[in-house]
């Protein structure tokens, strides 16, 4: 194939009827303060695992949204527990318990 | 002498199941043990001093229950007229019950039922010699004793307040049906032994004598049979409680003595659900004193409390948002009367619960840090209060002493943060990783400025270096002159963080070090007694309104005095008083780079700093908070 120096992007479309929502239903459930987020990234501004790795607690919530649950699961197991993320939250989600209940919703879902 | 009556039956049947039950459970929590306890418990039990003092610690605590005098007296009362005055009940009873048969081997029931077996007049042959009816005159002052202990108690339950606890516990049934049984038997001894004498015309005491005629006397029909019903009542009170005895909370009584020689010999807690959280589980009293010293009352959470949790685990049922409704902040442990480890077995709970959690700290990595003699680590905390760190870094270098800021830029979490949430296994992880960097700098002191970083480091860490707060080594300095201080504030109190405080027990430094710049002015709660800030990373279950209502209560304690600077020691703490305080919270840091008297060397201008060049000291007018 010849290289033009640039690739053709695969196709990427979410597709809501097809991503699994039970993480989110449980989160929903079991941490409705998640839903007071306005996605201002000051969680992801101050986060300890951000500092070494691209650990992205704005995305992932997006991602939860989304029923995106593949690409959170790996990515949900950076975190360190320091709890910087909640203490500068300025809508007050409860983001310890957010990231601990989305592990325990992995573990049980799978 | 055959004394028997089938009355008895109740009582002895019970008694008999009672026994074999507390055997099979001591026997079962012995033999569970682990290997090393196993060893400490065979080595105490044949030493008798150790045996010796278990035992004065069952007397002081389980009959005469010491520490809720020192507490509570009406509650201190109360308790030790059932348990002291029952104690010695059964004791005399036994020793009078000889007098009477001449044997020394009396069936159990016949000095409990002493009275209905003997109605004779008889003075006991060493009564003509003293005082004749002594006997019968001591039992009726101890069933008094019990009796004034049961009013007590029936007012307990009815007007709480009056005993200074605003919330008791809510009981289950069989708790219910327990104190039921409970409550019922001193009357009956008292109605059945009263109207025996009154009936047969002697053999009471004091108090028993006359109500026993009083009884009679209204009585339309006297007969024995009236008595021989309420003693059949009597033996089936006590029948039925001792039944009940062991699924209610009253196994506390037999439990108790078992973990008072655990802990003699020496037997502490583990970190999973071992022999001894097990004996300390069935140990609580359900006194419920450890519902009004929690903090979570404030922001009306009333269900997951250390008593409804310890209830939880005796049942094998914790609701996982019980066990993680917590602050874990000690002030229960601090006020058990029974000393049960609730913070440790809270944390266990939670191991079982998300220990399984993966995680992926492989990102991880750090350049080789510089080497030094002093590190300073400010941890997560202190980087969301930079003030901390800045006032931290101008009194060292006033100070002079060359330190390695570990965390300068970006920090790796100590590690407890996840081990309280139960995930010792990944801290582990994140433990080793700082330990490796700690290592490399071949420092001889680690100072910390967040309480929670300084627990973990000298819990878990096993590092062979010093490790201080950053109260402590404040103090250190301004004892060895290094840095000079004048008086720089008038009214200050002090709050106590919950891992500073009670969970490594430094409470003199940081107050020491106050009272060297300020009017340290005392606290009605505080120390051991302090409130959490409500900020602790020990919850998980609770909304951020829930915190707020919990920071203003422990403001409400600390504000009471008008001070006009709230001090602390902690970066969290500091963190979750300012949005609420209406006065300055400052760290002991702050208060003390505050207080260095101004020299031309810092107000003029930067001073070059011996950890990095780029971050510079500023001066006293600039440290705003």
């Amino acid at each position: 194939m010849k290289d033009f120096g640039f690739n053709v992007q695969p196709d990427f479309a979410i597709d809501f009827d097809r991503n699994d929502k039970r993480i989110t239903e449980y989160l929903a459930i079991h941490e409705p303060s998640l839903n007071l987020c306005i996605g201002c990234g000051s969680c992801t501004g101050t986060c300890t695992a951000g500092h070494f790795t691209p650990f992205n607690i704005r995305q992932l919530h997006t991602l939860l949204r989304r029923g995106e649950t593949s690409r959170l699961k790996p990515e949900i197991k950076k975190c360190m527990f320091c709890g910087k993320c909640q203490l500068v939250c300025p809508r007050g989600v409860n983001l310890r318990n957010v990231i601990l209940r989305l592990n325990r919703a992995i573990e049980r879902i799978g | 002498m055959i004394n028997f009556n089938f009355f008895v039956l109740p009582f002895f049947l019970g008694l008999i199941y009672l026994l074999l039950t507390i055997g099979k459970s001591w026997y079962r929590w012995i033999k569970s043990l682990p290997a090393i306890d196993k060893v400490k418990f065979a080595s105490g039990i044949r030493h008798p001093g150790q045996v010796f003092s278990a035992l004065k610690e069952v007397f002081l605590e389980a009959l005469i229950h010491r520490r809720m005098w020192k507490q509570n007296p009406l509650l201190g009362y109360m308790h030790m007229s059932f348990a002291l005055g029952w104690f010695l009940l059964i004791v005399l009873g036994n020793i009078e019950s000889r007098f009477y048969s001449g044997t020394h081997l009396n069936a159990p029931y016949y000095p409990i039922f002493l009275k209905f077996f003997i109605h004779d007049k008889l003075i006991l042959f060493f009564e003509v010699y003293s005082v004749p009816g002594i006997f019968r005159f001591i039992m009726d002052f101890l069933l008094l004793f019990i009796l004034s202990g049961l009013v007590l108690a029936f007012i307990k339950r009815k007007r709480s307040h009056w005993f200074g606890m605003k919330r008791t516990t809510t009981h289950p049934l069989t708790d219910r049906i327990a104190i039921t049984c409970l409550w019922m038997i001193f009357p009956m001894r008292l109605l059945a032994e009263s109207y025996t004498a009154g009936y047969y015309g002697n053999g009471g005491g004091f108090m028993t004598q006359p109500l026993g005629n009083a009884l009679v006397a209204m009585t339309p029909f006297p007969s024995d049979f009236v008595a021989y019903t309420m003693w059949w009542g009597y033996s089936l009170a006590l029948g039925l409680f001792f039944v009940t005895l062991p699924y209610s909370r009253y196994m506390h009584i037999p439990t108790e003595v078992l973990l008072t020689f655990f802990r003699r010999f020496g037997i502490q807690p583990k970190k999973w659900y071992s022999s001894l959280s097990e004996t300390e589980v069935h140990s609580c009293s359900r006194c419920g004193v450890c519902i009004d010293v929690c903090p979570l009352n404030a922001a009306g959470i009333f269900d997951s409390q250390a008593v409804y949790f310890i209830r939880g685990v005796r049942d094998n049922y914790v609701p996982e948002k019980i066990t993680q409704k917590c602050l874990v902040c000690g002030r229960c442990q601090e006020a058990c009367p029974v000393g049960i480890h609730t913070d440790a077995l809270r944390l266990i709970k939670r191991r079982e619960l998300n220990s399984g959690q993966a995680t992926e700290y492989r990102y991880l990595s750090e350049n080789p840090p510089k080497t030094g003699t002093v590190i300073y680590f400010s941890g997560c905390m202190t980087h969301l209060t930079p003030s901390i760190i800045r006032a931290m870094k101008g009194i060292m270098t006033e100070a002079g002493i060359e330190f390695i800021h570990l965390d300068e830029n970006r920090s790796v979490c100590c590690g407890r943060p996840l081990m309280i949430a139960g995930k010792d296994k990944q801290a582990n992880e994140l433990i080793e990783f700082n330990k490796a960097l700690i290592k490399q700098t071949r420092a001889k002191l680690l100072v910390t400025s967040c309480p929670i970083c300084y627990r973990i480091f000298r819990e878990e860490y096993n590092i062979p270096i010093r490790i201080q707060h950053h109260s402590q080594f404040i103090l250190e300095l301004v004892k060895t002159g290094k840095i000079p201080l004048q008086s720089a504030f008038r009214k200050i109190v002090y709050h106590d963080p919950c891992d500073l405080g009670r969970g490594t027990k430094i409470y003199e430094a940081p107050r020491e070090l106050i009272q060297k710049v300020a009017d340290l002015i005392p606290v009605r709660e505080e120390k051991g007694h302090a409130h959490c800030c409500g900020g602790s990373l020990g919850l998980f279950e609770a909304s951020s309104h829930q915190r707020k209502l919990m920071t203003r209560e422990a403001l409400d304690v600390l504000l009471e005095n008008n001070p006009e600077t709230i001090a602390t020691a902690c970066p969290l703490c500091k963190k979750t008083f300012l949005p609420e305080s209406p006065v300055k919270v400052m760290d002991i840091a702050e208060l003390i780079y505050l207080a260095i008297p101004k020299k031309e060397a810092i107000s003029t201008g930067p001073v070059p700093n011996p950890s990095s060049g780029s971050v510079s000291v500023q001066s006293h007018q600039e440290l705003s908070f």
